[in-house]
């Protein structure tokens, strides 16, 4: 039993951090906004490829590191931390893993030998998303499509735009009708699972960019409110402003050991993985949406323009609580796997009577 | 990291549940806010005691078998499964003794800790005054040094068992000139001292949980002084952190509630209001997200680490999720959940009625949730006074 991360996480977490702060401002993260910019967000990408994300749970004999889930939670909640713009948990997190447990070489040659480079861009679209985010800059879409896991190249993707409230997660319709035994990758069965486990992976990696985004929701706010007067002192000083802010971080401190253990669980494949998944999720996402609704009250008027770039940050905290099952949906799972599962339910180390 | 538990903590895990199962009493002891109750959780104590089971983390020579953090919060998960009393001595065995064992001569410790852990002196904490309550500092109780003997006036109140305790601990201060934090010094106290006199309060169930206790000219050997004379705050603020720390509520606890919230959901489920599912499902995760932070910080002090203002999170953690099991529970058992377990109607209400009303307290006692959240804006967040 050992609950701590590796002083090589901690190592490569701040390399990350440090990477998006340099590259990932808010001023760059604006540009991108523009469509015409995905050039933009490819050099963007690029750079955090150098730092080995997008490959590390890829297969060695495809460029990867091998890795899991624990080594990538805390890199990905820099990337929340920073709204880093694009597919990173449906590339890294999600569609990297599918194609390594598939197990097809030639796929995995195909597809996943670019992704470490960051030449390669995956997306994957779920039936627990009716629209796909970012599918604009993927190269290729994994598709679970009822029972069936289908690859659509990007040149065989049919999109539309569909305009929405947080502008640095463009959402798509995906039309998959020309879906066909060419780009059928695996059916059955086998299609089935790598379906569900996506849904788990693609929650876990949306929860812990959720954290990240929660984080930085609150440091924003304790920033302003140090700097900002009213009544001859900093707001920050004011005790509705401090408790405000204190009830937030009690949210995100208890979220997060929640979504390191289904870091674990999904590392381990646990057989309780999925409801792990869903607690960190739903957790995340209130907390996340809790520190936008308090980050934006701290901030005032100024918190409720265009310029500020508080915007960027409370966008992404609804965009994403709503990717991946809504928190709802995550407490429903849970809900049905403590109460109606035939045995009494169990949970961490203490095991009822 | 590393969530499976190894060979050894299993083995450890399966000798508690074995000496637990075989020791815990049944039917369940009388509450322990009553003198007859008292007396039996402190015989539960020395049995306890006996077993080697009282203190696990506590070196072998004070009673304990020098266990980790990790295999205390193992023993703690057997200890709440097995359904055993409420520890009678959790102000001794939690915060006083990890305070003796930083701060306390090598005296001290030999002649505290061992009757600490069997329960031949029950302890009660005197922090608490009329006028010091958040604002501690506040306190005005006394210390007169006399040749080798403090002699105590004042009063302290609200002290957890301190109607039937056999020792209290608390700040006093012994520099008249002094001011807040500063010219305290920390005390220990037999109650039966004379010029001590301790009144019983009943509390909001009606048994008398707590007392005050008056000093008159009381005389208290300097040798029950615990750390240096006028930097008893640095003490009692030690002690407090263990309070809030780990120690205090460990995890099984609110796991063991949860768990009991779920068969009641199974139970009266049908007939409920479909929103209390979600409430039960909240419950249970708020106890997972408590017991793995908990896993986080002992493995992060197990790994040389150390716990600070991050307390403060645990604690409004705690209480808050505590006080939101309890409402649940009583939601499901509807208007019923008021009847007093005796009522004839009362069914299985159980215990829930009475956890309601503890679990009230939690947000108060332990520097209420308001200064927490003071402390964490603060010290963690770094806002300005
Ligand atoms: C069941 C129970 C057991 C207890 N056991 C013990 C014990 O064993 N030993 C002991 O010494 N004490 C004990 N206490 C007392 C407890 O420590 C105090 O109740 C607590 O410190 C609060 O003090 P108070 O009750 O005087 O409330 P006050 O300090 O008067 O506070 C009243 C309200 O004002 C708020 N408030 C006060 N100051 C501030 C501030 N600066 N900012 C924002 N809000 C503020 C508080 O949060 C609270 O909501 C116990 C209390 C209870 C309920």
């Amino acid at each position: 039993m050992d609950f701590t991360f590796s002083e090589d996480h901690a190592m490569f977490r701040d390399s990350v951090r440090g990477l998006l702060e340099r590259e990932c401002t808010p001023e760059r993260v604006r540009t991108l906004w523009q469509p015409s910019d995905s050039p933009g967000s490819r050099v963007l990408w690029g750079k955090l490829a150098e730092l080995g994300i997008f490959g590390m749970m890829a297969p060695e004999n495809a460029g990867g590191l091998a890795m899991n889930e624990v080594d990538l939670v805390l890199p990905l909640i820099e990337t929340g931390r920073a709204a880093f713009p694009g597919p990173v948990v449906e590339c890294a997190a999600v569609a990297v893993p599918a194609l390594r447990d598939l197990g097809d070489e030639a796929l995995q040659e195909l597809w996943l030998a670019g992704v470490a480079s960051g030449d390669t861009i995956l997306g994957f679209a779920h039936a627990a998303n009716n629209l796909v985010a970012d599918a604009d800059v993927v190269d290729a879409l994994l598709v679970g499509q009822g029972s069936e896991l289908h690859l659509f190249p990007s040149d065989q993707l049919s999109l539309t735009h569909q305009p929405a409230n947080d502008p640095g997660r463009r959402l798509f319709k995906v039309d998959v009708s020309s879906g066909s035994a060419d780009t059928r990758i695996a059916g059955g069965q086998a299609a089935s699972s790598l379906i569900a486990d996506a849904l788990d992976r693609g929650a876990f990696g949306t929860a812990a960019q959720l954290v990240g985004v929660a984080q930085q929701l609150v440091d924003i706010a304790v920033t302003y409110a140090t700097q900002r007067e009213q009544f001859g002192k900093p707001i920050g000083s004011f005790q509705a402003i401090k408790h405000a802010l204190a009830t937030v971080q009690v949210k995100i401190e208890f979220a997060k050991p929640l979504l390191y253990r289904a870091a674990n669980s999904l590392a381990t494949r646990a057989d309780t993985r999925s409801a792990d998944v869903s607690q960190a999720k739903a957790g995340a996402g209130e907390a996340a949406t809790a520190a936008a609704k308090t980050s934006l009250q701290v901030h005032g008027a100024i918190g409720y323009t265009w310029e500020c770039d508080l915007q960027i940050w409370m966008k992404r905290a609804w965009s994403l609580d709503l990717a991946w099952g809504s928190a709802a949906f995550h407490r429903g799972r849970v809900a049905d796997a403590i109460i109606d599962g035939s045995s009494p339910a169990r949970s961490f180390g203490f095991e009822a009577r | 990291m590393e969530l499976s538990f190894s060979p050894q903590l299993q083995a450890f895990r399966a000798e508690a549940r074995t000496w637990l199962d075989a020791n815990v009493p049944d039917p369940a002891l009388p509450s322990l806010d009553t003198a007859e109750g008292f007396a039996l959780h402190r015989g539960w104590e020395r049995k306890l005691n006996e077993g080697r089971w009282a203190m696990v983390p506590w070196p072998v020579e004070y009673g304990g078998r020098g266990a980790n953090l990790i295999e205390w919060l193992v023993f703690e998960e057997e200890y709440y499964r097995a359904g055993a009393p409420l520890r009678v001595n959790q102000n001794g065995i939690f915060l006083l003794g990890p305070t003796l064992m930083e701060y306390g001569t090598p005296e001290q410790k030999a002649r505290f800790l061992p009757k600490m852990a069997s329960g031949e002196e029950i302890w009660a904490q005197g922090w608490s005054e009329p006028n010091a309550g958040s604002d501690m500092a506040a306190i005005r109780s006394t210390a007169r040094r006399e040749g080798d003997f403090f002699v105590l006036n004042g009063q302290k109140t609200w002290a957890s068992r301190g109607a039937f305790a056999d020792w209290l601990f608390g700040i006093f201060r012994t520099d008249p000139d002094s001011e807040r934090h500063r010219g305290l010094t920390f005390i220990l106290i037999p109650l039966d001292a004379p010029g001590v006199n301790v009144r019983p309060i009943a509390q909001l169930d009606g048994e008398t949980g707590f007392a005050e206790v008056f000093f008159d000219e009381a005389k208290v050997h300097v040798e029950n002084q615990l750390g240096d004379e006028g930097g008893g705050w640095k003490v009692a603020m030690a002690t407090a952190g263990f309070e809030r720390g780990l120690m205090l509520r460990s995890p099984a606890r609110f796991q063991a509630t949860a768990a009991r919230l779920v068969e009641l959901y199974r139970e009266v489920g049908d007939s409920a209001d479909p929103a209390l599912r979600d409430a039960v499902g909240r419950a249970w995760t708020s106890a997972e997200a408590y017991c793995l932070n908990t896993y986080q910080t002992a493995s992060r002090l197990i790994a040389g680490g150390s716990i600070g203002s991050e307390a403060s999170l645990n604690k409004i953690f705690w209480s808050e999720m505590d006080v939101h099991m309890h409402e649940t529970a009583l939601s499901l058992l509807g208007a019923r959940s008021q009847l007093l377990p005796h009522a004839p109607e009362a069914g299985n209400v159980g215990s829930w009625l009475d956890g309601f009303l503890f679990s009230l307290a939690g947000p108060i006692y332990a520097g209420t949730n308001e200064i927490q959240r003071n402390v964490i804006a603060e010290r963690l967040l770094g806002l300005p006074r």
